[in-house]
């Protein structure tokens, strides 16, 4: 049987804010356990919260690069479970009335085509503390410096039909809040969480079929993964007459296992209630125009931008706009190296294996835009080959000195394209090699030719003492060997 | 409108309250009549009324994002139950 997959997310978002959304604590990243917790935090008695005006200008910043109506007036409620890392007994959180209404963002696939997915809403809410399950004497440690950190909930309609629209959504979700600079977009350390709805329905059927929902993917490598698992194992069910239980999944992306998280199933009445803490937020024109004036360049205009201003093709401007900071980095590499495909190829090459070799992100890379520019200029005025200008990279990333032309110039990686003394190398080698030089000259296939033109290289480049420009070499060989 | 002993036993359990069964006739009499003055309440017309999500009449106060926190960790932890490297220990969690 044919099946269509039907898949919707919540993703959940870690604002970038300072503090937290109902208290004065700090959000930092690190800090010993519990230090940041404060009473508002820890659900001490006669404790009130007070909301956090950047976490409503964050959302609200999120809303209008969503396509989204903007709530007016929102309302926080009270979602009521027991959990330890959740110190008040109920997650103050929005149901009803949520500060950002309807959007949508538009994605694109790699059959060149794009997509809209609808947003039904996102809203705000506060994080939960985390729990430390090794072993305490049997017990569980808490760490409540989470807790509070302010949150936005976006909540898709089921409009992703696989594995790679999801992804696809996620990668655009994520470009666009690291953009906005309203998270900080590190997923490794939970800014943003990822929980997938998926069902399947008949090929063609207008009834959608029971969802399961797989919770707190955190790499969009786990996404995919955990998808393509879900998918296969409904389909097994489906396909042997069994129906789907509607349940929370958790996935585990080092086994390729999934499994039912049964305990939440009872608690899954929260008893949402409005939080008589809180009054209603109101939002005022004022405040939203505020917001729309903060908002930098997107990604979409980004990407419009690099093929406009800097002649790159769809593909390099796709990659290069969607991460905010590697669009820094690139631009700063332009601004010194001049030739911007040969930045981009750089770019997206050497620099990003290095990164993803090492688990850096742009921000931790050793070397700046500005030096990878002056290497570039290097390489497009022919000073470096492509392997001396590797040997330049290697310095720089290593620290070994920070200055592309004083690493040339120790290193004596300068090339040779004086051509006449390349032209005196080239006569040399030649005279030193009668046989290939006759061979060469009495074979007529020109890829054979082509071939046998390498065997000169070799010889070349070692009496250069690997400096000659191989460019202008092979010029010269072609030339004096009658084409 | 009355309730069932099953609401009432789920109810206990979500809020964590231990009651046993001669209490449970007991609440199933006060929170039945409970229900019964809201099902009064429900028959005033309320076509026209906007639902209220708070008693005042009033709007919330946003505050700017500086930290006025500092680590007050010992003080609190001085009245937990158990601590151990900064943390707050409890009985077991199994997912």
């Amino acid at each position: 049987m044919q099946w269509d997959i039907v898949i919707g997310l919540e993703i959940h978002v870690q604002l970038a804010t300072q503090t937290k959304i109902f208290s004065g604590s700090s959000t930092a990243f690190g800090a010993e356990p519990n230090t940041q917790a404060s009473a508002v935090d820890l659900a001490m008695p006669g404790t009130l919260p007070v909301p956090n005006e950047q976490a409503f200008r964050y959302a609200v910043m999120f809303g209008l690069a969503t396509n989204a109506e903007i709530g007016r007036r929102s309302v926080f409620e009270r979602k009521n479970y027991f959990y330890p890392d959740l110190p008040k007994g109920y997650q103050t959180t929005q149901l009803d009335k949520p500060i950002v209404g309807p959007g949508y963002v538009d994605i694109d696939l790699a059959d060149g085509s794009s997509k809209r997915v609808r947003i039904h809403h996102a809203h705000l809410e506060e994080d939960a503390g985390k729990s430390l399950h090794e072993d305490y004497h049997g017990m569980t440690g808490i760490d409540l410096n989470r807790a509070g950190t302010p949150l936005i909930e976006v909540v898709t309609e089921p409009d992703m039909n696989s594995a790679e629209e999801a992804v696809a959504f996620a990668k655009k979700l994520h470009s666009l809040v690291t953009s906005l600079g309203i998270c900080d977009g590190d997923m490794s350390q939970g800014s943003m969480r990822f929980d997938v709805n998926i069902s399947l329905k008949p090929k063609g059927s207008d009834t959608l079929g029971t969802r399961t929902e797989t919770k707190n993917l955190n790499s969009f490598r786990f996404m995919e993964q955990a998808i393509a698992h879900e998918v296969e194992r409904q389909m097994d069910i489906l396909e042997d007459g069994g129906s789907i239980t509607q349940e929370t999944r958790l996935y585990n992306g080092d086994r390729d296992e999934s499994r039912s998280m049964r305990s939440k199933e009872e608690a899954n009445d929260y008893r949402y209630f409005p939080c008589p803490d809180l009054l209603p937020v109101e939002i005022d024109d004022a405040f939203i125009e505020d917001a729309r004036a903060r908002l930098p360049e997107l990604p979409d205009a980004r990407r419009a931008r690099f093929k406009e201003q800097y002649g790159l093709n769809d593909y390099d401007a796709g990659i290069l706009s969607a991460d905010a900071k590697l669009a820094t980095f690139f631009e700063e590499t332009v601004a010194h190296g001049k030739d911007a495909k040969l930045a981009a190829n750089w770019i997206q090459g050497e620099f990003s294996a290095r990164l993803n070799a090492e688990e850096k992100s742009v921000a931790e890379s050793p070397i700046t835009g500005a030096q990878l520019g002056d290497l570039v200029v290097r390489i497009a005025d022919n000073t470096l080959s492509s392997s001396g200008a590797k040997k330049v990279f290697e310095a720089l990333w290593t620290g070994e000195n920070d200055n592309v032309d004083a690493i040339i110039e120790a290193k004596g990686l300068k090339q040779v394209s004086d051509t006449g003394a390349l032209e005196a190398m080239v006569d040399e080698v030649l005279a030193g090699m009668p046989d290939q030089v006759a061979q060469y000259q009495g074979e007529e296939d020109p890829k054979k030719r082509k071939k046998m033109l390498g065997g000169f290289m070799g010889p070349l480049m070692k009496a250069s003492k690997g400096q000659g420009n191989p460019k202008l070499f092979n010029e010269i060989l072609v030339r004096k060997l009658g084409g | 409108m009355s309730i069932s002993r099953a609401d009432i036993e789920k109810v206990a359990v979500l809020a964590r309250i231990k009651v046993d069964s001669e209490q449970v006739s007991a609440l199933e009499k006060d929170l039945g009549n409970i229900l019964d003055l809201v099902d009064q309440l429900s028959a005033a017309d309320t076509d026209s009324v906007e639902p209220m999500a708070h008693p005042l009449d009033a709007v919330q106060k946003l505050r700017p994002d500086v930290v006025s926190e500092t680590s007050q960790r010992e003080a609190f932890q001085a009245i937990a139950p158990a601590t151990e490297d900064g943390l707050y220990l409890v009985p077991r969690v199994i997912e």
